[in-house]
């Protein structure tokens, strides 16, 4: 059934991706790279459905869906953001997150 | 499967068809004559409202993915009933000259947030909820940022699109460790193998982590007070009550349905949760200036509350999360209407800027009275009776520490609630905001929120039909 990769490797390298997902949102301080994180993240759960699908349960297809809709749902994500990003920049000239500050407390 | 199926799908099919003839609608309408669209809309959402409460068959849809009940259709009435007083409130701001060639956006993107709603309302899989859930949330940053020229409604777009997108990444990371455990997406199915072993408790916490950024409860609400701050007035009160209430809704019905072997396990979670929501917004609440960022957290202290109802997992809790709900549209919808109003009359949003405002425009502060006293939980308005029902939800589950706290909560908001009263009514002012006359929508708008506070207060029959539709653990 499978090439003999076991179905750990696929996890471990999958939450790798998302922390490093985190780790990137949470440090970053360009609004894009923050959205290039937030991609990351999506796309390591893609990889968990889609392992999951293929060595746990290889008889249906509901995890291939889910990650194809994943994929729908966050190109659609980044398209609104980036939209609001270009807004962003010609309001403040700049898209530091840390520009983004009037409002606070 | 028979075409006549898919009148099960009625709300969602009928605002679809509404959202496309306001796009044709866009399309051949001059420049010059857009504010027609206004009417346009209205009307056809406030058929869509009176198609919602012919009754209807309920049942499941494609293979369990889609599921109705008449719970079910009773929440997207009432979501469908918060909805037109919002279109009325917003005709005022739709009309200026800034807004004249976006008109159409508005209700284009507030349709399929609400379509969004809908299916996620009315989800029978983990996938039908979270396209829902998106649907519900992107189109919604788009109407944060809808004031193209002001810096804060940008922020405010940006802020809400990026925190939205990290929670449903949690959101779907928690899914996936569901679907990996139990091999299916369905509730159904995922409800026969749930259990709480390590992986699924953790499953469990991710995703009800991406439904609490929905709710905003308190480890997860630091977006809400600058989105609402940022977002124009009438979005604020779109997101502070539809939206709110609507993920509530769902979280109710995936907890009871789906999570009911682990209740052990998500009672206390809520226990904590909403002793911190509750405290938390209350005590930021009260050094707030900003009308629409005090109203943002008290919005988050209300969602405290709506955990009491949860907790107790019976019936009665069910009955008394959606009744609070629906009392709660209504109150914040006045709260919100007054002052939609009183700022695009005057640009004044700040409660020292209320001072006075019972010598200009009594009728008015008599509303946000109202609407305020209703918020806080006083006697006659129906927000007592919404907060009364939660008390009792928990209290009959035996949560007597966690009914004290939340009364000492009530209590401590009765406290910033009765300064804005006290501002308009009581303070001096010499120079308060003058005399004006409301727009007539606004007015109905307005008009329709003081008779929904009381007669859900007095109507008994609404919260005894809720109660027949509601189910417990």
């Amino acid at each position: 059934m499978n090439n003999g990769i076991p179905i750990e490797y696929f996890l471990v390298t999958a939450t790798l991706m998302f922390f490093a997902g985190v780790y990137g949102f949470i440090t970053r301080k360009n609004l894009i790279t923050m959205l290039m994180s937030v991609e990351l993240m999506l796309n390591s759960v893609n990889i968990n459905f889609v392992v999951f699908n293929r060595y746990l349960f290889p008889g249906q297809l509901e995890g291939h869906f889910f990650s194809l809709f994943v994929i729908a749902v966050a190109a659609s994500e980044a398209a609104v953001a980036i939209a609001i990003i270009i807004n962003i920049y010609r309001n403040f000239q700049s898209i530091d997150v840390e520009k983004t500050d009037e409002m606070k407390f | 499967m028979n075409l006549e199926n898919f009148f099960l799908m009625r709300h969602e099919l009928v605002l679809t068809i509404i959202t496309l003839m306001v796009l044709i609608a866009d399309l051949s309408i001059h420049e010059d004559k857009k504010y027609k669209i206004i009417a346009l809309a209205t009307t056809l959402f406030a058929i869509n409202l009176i198609i919602g409460f012919f009754p209807s068959l309920t049942g499941n849809l494609f293979g369990n993915m889609y599921k109705t009940s008449d719970l079910q259709l009773t929440m997207k009435n009432i979501l469908n009933l918060g909805v037109i007083v919002i279109l009325l409130q917003s005709v005022t701001w739709l009309k200026t000259d800034e807004n004249k060639l976006k008109i159409s956006e508005f209700y284009l993107l507030v349709f399929s947030t609400l379509i969004g709603m809908q299916f996620m309302i009315s989800a029978g899989s983990f996938l039908m909820l979270y396209l829902g859930l998106e649907l519900a949330t992107i189109p919604m940053a788009a109407l944060a940022a809808y004031d193209r020229f002001r810096h804060n409604s940008a922020e405010a777009g940006i802020k809400l699109i990026l925190s939205a997108a990290m929670s449903s990444a949690v959101l779907i990371l928690g899914i996936s460790f569901i679907y990996g455990t139990t091999g299916s997406t369905y509730f159904d199915t995922v409800a026969m193998h749930y259990s709480n072993t390590p992986l699924q408790t953790l499953a469990f916490i991710l995703f009800f982590s991406g439904m609490a950024f929905k709710i905003s409860l308190v480890p997860f609400h630091l977006w809400t007070a600058d989105v609402y701050e940022g977002s124009p007035v009438n979005v604020t009160s779109y997101l502070s009550v539809i939206s709110k209430g609507a993920s509530a809704f769902i979280l109710v019905i995936v907890l009871f349905t789906v999570f009911n072997s682990i209740a052990m396990i998500w009672k206390p979670l809520m226990y904590i949760i909403s002793v911190l929501t509750m405290t938390v917004g209350n005590l930021f609440a009260i050094r707030q200036q900003n009308l629409k960022r005090f109203l943002a957290f008290s919005s988050i202290a209300q969602a405290g509350f709506i955990l009491l109802g949860i907790i107790g997992a019976s019936e009665i809790g069910m009955t008394s999360v959606v009744y609070f709900i629906f009392v709660y549209i209504f109150s914040n919808l006045g709260a919100f209407g007054v002052v939609s109003v009183i700022y695009y009359k005057t640009q004044k949003e700040c409660i020292d800027d209320y001072d006075g405002l019972y010598h200009t425009n009594p009728k008015l502060s008599l509303v946000m009275m109202l609407a305020l006293f209703s918020l806080a939980g006083i006697p006659p308005v129906a927000g007592y009776f919404g907060k009364f029902f939660l008390f009792t939800a928990a209290a009959s589950a035996g949560y007597y520490w966690l009914v004290f706290i939340a009364v000492l909560n009530a209590t401590i908001s009765l406290y910033y609630y009765l300064l804005v009263v006290k501002a308009m009514f009581i303070n001096k002012n010499d120079q308060p905001i003058a005399y004006f006359k409301t727009d007539v929508p606004a007015k109905i708008a307005l008009i329709i929120c003081v008779i929904g506070l009381f007669v859900i207060g007095f109507y008994s029959t609404i919260y005894q039909y809720i109660q027949s539709i509601s189910f417990g653990l």
